[in-house]
């Protein structure tokens, strides 16, 4: 369920994560990391409501494109053990 | 590419690029003006026999030499800022790549679509090929689609870095922890090198930047190939 892989979206429109005006300047950490967690609770609040997590598809490709794989590894190692610092 | 004996900039393959060369000469002519004027003034002063000595005051030519420089320094920072802003400029990348440095190599991650990552490891010098240059070639290039604004995030994972291509005007630093964001837009094919830039350990000089700028239809045969 957390795999990078099981959670491949099928081929669309996608080119690459457009400008995003809350992070206009160099410092583009936070536009990764936001993205992430968007991701987590959109996926958290659709599974809550049994709706399919389809909409969620664009926090998710945002995420990837912008991250670290590293950093996404870790992350998700975290959350799998429970140590994940941030609010999901 | 950088040439033995070279005195200036490499040539310029970004239009950010040449502004700054722009930019360069324009200072630059600033410069030789006024050291030329001050050396003139200084061997004329020390090779006439003339004397004066009864200066009392001379606030003529006190207004003339604190306004004009005040005039030439504005005619400096108007094409700096100008340039400065062009470079935050808001653009539409359509690719973005990652590169995170580690000690002593980069690596480069294409995740837009599948997942391509990579190391890029200099070529040591008992390696190289004929007519490859020393120091600088590396086992992966970086391939780019050409004349497309591309959106680089740098980043490190170990310390400090700096991702450097002086043809294209880009120097950027890689820090742990955090993800800086620069655009790179190249105006023509070819191979672009450049070096680390942040001092980072024994390897420091050895860990450099080739990029591969092509055309797009050959970049997307060569990602494909690659994944």
């Amino acid at each position: 369920m957390l795999g990078v892989e099981a959670q491949k979206p099928p081929k669309g429109k996608w080119t690459t994560a457009p400008f995003d005006p809350r992070f206009p300047n160099q410092n583009q950490t936070r536009n990764c990391y936001q993205n992430f967690l968007d991701y987590h609770r959109c996926v958290k609040a659709m599974n809550r409501r049994g709706k399919s997590a389809q909409p969620c598809e664009y926090y998710f490709r945002e995420y990837r494109s912008l991250c670290p794989i590293s950093w996404v590894q870790r992350w998700n190692q975290q959350i799998q053990d429970g140590t994940f610092a941030g609010k999901i | 590419m950088p040439y033995p004996h070279q005195l200036g900039f490499q040539d310029a393959t970004s239009p950010i690029m040449e502004e700054l060369l722009y930019f360069h000469d324009h200072t630059l002519m600033i410069v030789f003006l006024i050291s030329s004027l001050v050396l003139y003034t200084i061997s004329t002063m020390l090779s006439t026999k003339l004397t004066h000595t009864n200066t009392m005051n001379a606030q003529e030519i006190e207004m003339v030499w604190t306004i004009l420089p005040a005039m030439i320094l504005i005619l400096i920072a108007l094409p700096s800022l100008r340039i400065l802003y062009m470079i935050d400029e808001i653009n539409d990348p359509s690719l973005t790549v990652k590169t995170l440095g580690h000690q002593w190599y980069w690596s480069y991650e294409y995740t837009d679509y599948e997942e391509l990552c990579f190391d890029s490891y200099m070529v040591p010098s008992t390696d190289l090929k004929p007519g490859e240059l020393r120091l600088l070639e590396v086992d992966n290039r970086v391939v780019l689609p050409m004349k497309t604004p591309v959106r680089m995030l740098i980043s490190s994972e170990d310390v400090l870095h700096s991702w450097a291509v002086p043809s294209l005007g880009l120097k950027t630093d890689a820090v742990p922890g955090r993800l800086n964001q620069t655009t790179l837009m190249s105006s023509r094919p070819g191979l672009f090198y450049g070096q680390c830039s942040e001092i980072c350990g024994s390897n420091h000089s050895f860990m450099p930047i080739v990029i591969e700028m092509v055309p797009l239809k050959t970049f997307e045969s060569w990602s494909s190939l690659m994944t």
